[in-house]
C-alpha cells in the first residue's frame, strides 16, 4: 500500500545543517545538537567554548574548531567522528550534549586513540567499568545532578516525593540518583515520553497522590512545557518542586517566567558565583552574546580551558599522547565553578550547590545561590574504573 | 472518579489539538491526494507568527488573526509554488518536496527568532482554573481550546455538508476527474483547500503556545500522531479525524495514566513503570495496526 510506505518514508525525517571551515593549527573537533528543540543547548556549548579562545589559541596554541551538527541522531554523531578521524586527521574531539550521542561516538573515538572531554553528557556506564584513560568529563556524571538534587529535597526536610523523567537511560539514571540521596518515601514514580508535549495526565496524577514534594527532570523544551503546565494546573501552590540544572536552565528560566520563582534547583553553576575566572567568563559572555548564559556555555567554556591546560603544557604537541593526557588529567586551569578536580575515572569532583529561583532587581526572575548541598563529591561508579 | 472525569477531558482536549491538525491533514491528502509533510511546519509558522505578534502588541487576542493570517498566506503560496507542480507525481516526490520545505521552514524560523523556545503568556480571563465539580478542577484555557475544536468541528461540518464548497469538496474527493468534467475551477478549489487546511493548523500552533514551548521542530513532534488520526480516520474524511482525534486522544491519555498501575498490580514497581511508559507510547500506533488489519481504508470510510 502506497500510503503506509510513504508514510513510512516520512518519519524517517532526518535534518542537518553542516557549518565548517578549514585551515591549519591544531583542529579541535565539535560534534553537537544544533538543530531540533534541543539545539540551544549545542549553540551554548559552541559559543562558551569559542569564548575561551584568545585571538583564535587556546594555552597560546593557534586551534581551530571544527563543529558539525549531530542532529540528536547517535548514527549520525558516529559518522562525523569517523570522518573527522579520517579525513581531517582530527585528535581532540569535545561537544557532545546527549548521552545517547555519546555512547555511540565516543567510544569510537578514544578507541582511535583521539581524546574526548565531555562538555555535558557523562552516562554511568562510561564512567565506571568502560572508562577509557583518553575519556574526561568537565561536567558531572549524569546521576551526580540528581543525587545532590535528592540530598536538597533531604535537607529542605521533604517526606513524600513524586518523581517523573523520561523513559530513557538518562530519564532513569535521574531518578535512580535522586532515589539515592532522598531519605524520604516516593509516593509515585512516572516516566514520560522523550517526544511529549503534554503532562496533563501526570499532572493529575500528581495532584491524586498529594506529595510534599515533586521531583523532575525534563531537559530542553520539554522542561519548559512541563513547568508551565505545572503551574497553569495550579499545583505549584500546593506542591513545591526540586529539580537539579537540566531542569531548569537560563533559558528555560527565561521561558518559563515567574511561574519558576520559589522553585529549588541544584547545581555545581551558577551565573553569580563569586570568583574571577567566573567573572572573566559572565563579562565575556554578555559582551558577546545578547542572549541568557547557560550553564552549557559554562561547560563548553571549562572544557576548552581544559584543553588549553593541555596544549600549553606541551606546547601544542600532541605526537606524545602520554604527556598530553597527564597535563590533562592535572586539571591545572581555574574552572568558573571554583574548585574542581578529576577524580581517578576522570570525571569531576566537586561542589553541587542550591539555587532558588527569586525575583532579580530587574524585576525579571533570576537563579540565586543559597547554600552547599554536596562538598567533593564524584560518582557513583568511580570505584568500578580500573584504569 | 473526579480523577478519571480529569482524564478524560485531557483526553479529549489533546484529541481536539489532533483534529484541527488532522481535518487539514485528512483534506488536503484525500482531495488532491498530496501527502503535505510541511503540515507540521505550517503549525509552527502559526505559533511563531501569533507569538511574536502576541509579544510585540501585548496583546493575546492580536496574535489569532495574525496566525491565522500567517499560516493561510503560507499553506496558499506552498500550494502555487510548490504542491501545484506535484499533483500528478508520485507521493515519493511530494514527500521529498514537502520534507525539503520542513528543512527551510526549520531553518528559517532559526535565523529570524533564534533557537531558544518563545513563550506567550495566556490572556488574563482564560488563566487559573474552575471547579467544574467538587474536586474536579480544570484549566480555563483548557476548557477554551475544547470550546474553540467542537466550533471548527461544527463550522466544518456545516461547510462540508450544507454549502456549495463542500459539496465540491465531496464530489472531487470521490471523484476528481468527473468534478473537472463537469468545468469546475479545480485549481481554485484546491488553493481554497489547501489555504483552510493550512488555516486550521496555524490556528492549532498559537493555542498550543500558551500551553507548550514554541520551538524549532515543534511540528514535527505532533505530525506523525497526525498521520496515524489520518489513517485511522479513513484518508479524506472530516468526520474520520474528528472521531479518530477523540478516540486517539483518550486512549492515549488513559494509557499513560491508568497502564502503569494496572501493570504494577501484576509485577514490581520499578519494571511495571517502565513497561508501562513503553506501552503506553507504542498505543496509538498498536490501534493503527489493528484498524488496518480490520478495515484498511480507516473506521469512517465505507469499504467499496
Amino acid at each position: 500500500m502506497n500510503l503506509r510506505k510513504t508514510l513510512l518514508a516520512a518519519s524517517v525525517a532526518v535534518f542537518a545543517a553542516v557549518p565548517a571551515f578549514a585551515a591549519d593549527p591544531v583542529k579541535i573537533g565539535m560534534i553537537t545538537t544544533l538543530s531540533g528543540p534541543a539545539g540551544y543547548l549545542g549553540q551554548d556549548i559552541r559559543d562558551g567554548f569559542m569564548l575561551a579562545l584568545e585571538d583564535g589559541k587556546l594555552g597560546g596554541v593557534p586551534v581551530e574548531l571544527v563543529v558539525e551538527d549531530d542532529g540528536l541522531k547517535p548514527g549520525q554523531g558516529k559518522q562525523i567522528a569517523e570522518r573527522f578521524m579520517g579525513e581531517e586527521g582530527i585528535k581532540l574531539f569535545t561537544g557532545i550534549v546527549f548521552s545517547n550521542v555519546a555512547g555511540a561516538t565516543v567510544p569510537d573515538i578514544v578507541d582511535n586513540d583521539a581524546f574526548y572531554v565531555s562538555p555535558n553528557a557523562a552516562p554511568s556506564n562510561m564512567a565506571g567499568k568502560e572508562c577509557n584513560p583518553n575519556y574526561f568529563v568537565v561536567s558531572w556524571q549524569n546521576d551526580s545532578l540528581h543525587e545532590s538534587a535528592g540530598q536538597n529535597a533531604t535537607n529542605l526536610g521533604y517526606k513524600k516525593a513524586f518523581v517523573l523523567a523520561p523513559n530513557y537511560q538518562a530519564g532513569k539514571d535521574a531518578i535512580a540518583g535522586f532515589k539515592r540521596y532522598f531519605k524520604g518515601e516516593i509516593a509515585g514514580e512516572i516516566y514520560t515520553r522523550l517526544d511529549q508535549t503534554d503532562f496533563a495526565a501526570e499532572l493529575a496524577q500528581v495532584r491524586a497522590a498529594k506529595p510534599d514534594v515533586v521531583f523532575q527532570f525534563h531537559p530542553g523544551g520539554l522542561g519548559i512545557t512541563f513547568l508551565r503546565q505545572y503551574e497553569q494546573s495550579g499545583l505549584m501552590k500546593e506542591v513545591p518542586m526540586v529539580v537539579a540544572e537540566p531542569s531548569m536552565d537560563g533559558v528555560t528560566l527565561a521561558a518559563v517566567g515567574d511561574a519558576a520563582i520559589g522553585l529549588n534547583v541544584t547545581s555545581h553553576w551558577n551565573s553569580d558565583f563569586d570568583n574571577a575566572a567566573n567573572k572573566k567568563f559572565m563579562a565575556a559572555w554578555n559582551k558577546a552574546y545578547n542572549r541568557p548564559v547557560t550553564y552549557y556555555a559554562s561547560q563548553g567554556y571549562d572544557a576548552a580551558l581544559a584543553y588549553a591546560s593541555a596544549l600549553k603544557a606541551t606546547g601544542g604537541s600532541l605526537d606524545d599522547a602520554d604527556a598530553f593526557r597527564e597535563a590533562l588529567r592535572k586539571a591545572d586551569f581555574e574552572s568558573v565553578r571554583g574548585k574542581f578536580a578529576f577524580g581517578p575515572n576522570q570525571h569531576p569532583v566537586q561542589n553541587w550547590y542550591s539555587l532558588k529561583v527569586e525575583k532579580g532587581d530587574d524585576g525579571k526572575p533570576m537563579l540565586k545561590t543559597v547554600g552547599e548541598v554536596l562538598k567533593d563529591h564524584g560518582d557513583a561508579y568511580a570505584a568500578e574504573c580500573k584504569m | 472518579m473526579t480523577l478519571f472525569l480529569e482524564q478524560m477531558l485531557n483526553g479529549v482536549q489533546f484529541g481536539v489539538m489532533l483534529f484541527l491538525l488532522a481535518a487539514g491533514l485528512t483534506l488536503i491528502f484525500g482531495i488532491m491526494g498530496v501527502i503535505n509533510l510541511a503540515h507540521g511546519s505550517i503549525y509552527m509558522i502559526g505559533a511563531y507568527a501569533g507569538t511574536w505578534v502576541a509579544a510585540e502588541t501585548g496583546s493575546f487576542w492580536f496574535g489569532i488573526p495574525a496566525a491565522l493570517a500567517a499560516a493561510a498566506v503560507t499553506g496558499a503560496a506552498i500550494e502555487f509554488l510548490v504542491v501545484r507542480r506535484l499533483y500528478q507525481r508520485d507521493h515519493l516526490d511530494q514527500v521529498l518536496a514537502t520534507f525539503g520545505l520542513i528543512l527551510i521552514f526549520n531553518q528559517t524560523i532559526t535565523i529570524l527568532f533564534g533557537r531558544q523556545p518563545l513563550f506567550v503568556s495566556m490572556p488574563e480571563m482564560l488563566g487559573g482554573s474552575v471547579e467544574l465539580l467538587p474536586g474536579l478542577v480544570y484549566p480555563v484555557y483548557r476548557l477554551a481550546i475544547i470550546a474553540v475544536g467542537l466550533l471548527v468541528a461544527l463550522g466544518l461540518y456545516l461547510l462540508i455538508n450544507k454549502t456549495r464548497i463542500g459539496m465540491l469538496v465531496r464530489a472531487g474527493s470521490t471523484n476528481r476527474e468527473m468534478v473537472r468534467a463537469l468545468g469546475v475551477d479545480i485549481r481554485l478549489l484546491y488553493t481554497l483547500v489547501f489555504s483552510l487546511g493550512t488555516l486550521l493548523a496555524g490556528l492549532a500552533g498559537f493555542m498550543a503556545g500558551p500551553i507548550l514551548a514554541v520551538q524549532v521542530g515543534m511540528g514535527e513532534q505532533i505530525l506523525i500522531t497526525t498521520f496515524v488520526v489520518v489513517v485511522i480516520g479513513g484518508v479524506g474524511s472530516i468526520r474520520g479525524a474528528f472521531f479518530a482525534s477523540l478516540i486517539l486522544g483518550v486512549v492515549d491519555t488513559g494509557l499513560r495514566a491508568y497502564l502503569p498501575g494496572l501493570l504494577r498490580q501484576v509485577m514490581v514497581g520499578p519494571e511495571a513503570d517502565a513497561l508501562g511508559a513503553g506501552i503506553s507510547s507504542m498505543g496509538i500506533y498498536l490501534l493503527m495496526a489493528i484498524v488496518l488489519l480490520i478495515r484498511p481504508k480507516g473506521l469512517f470510510i465505507r469499504n467499496s
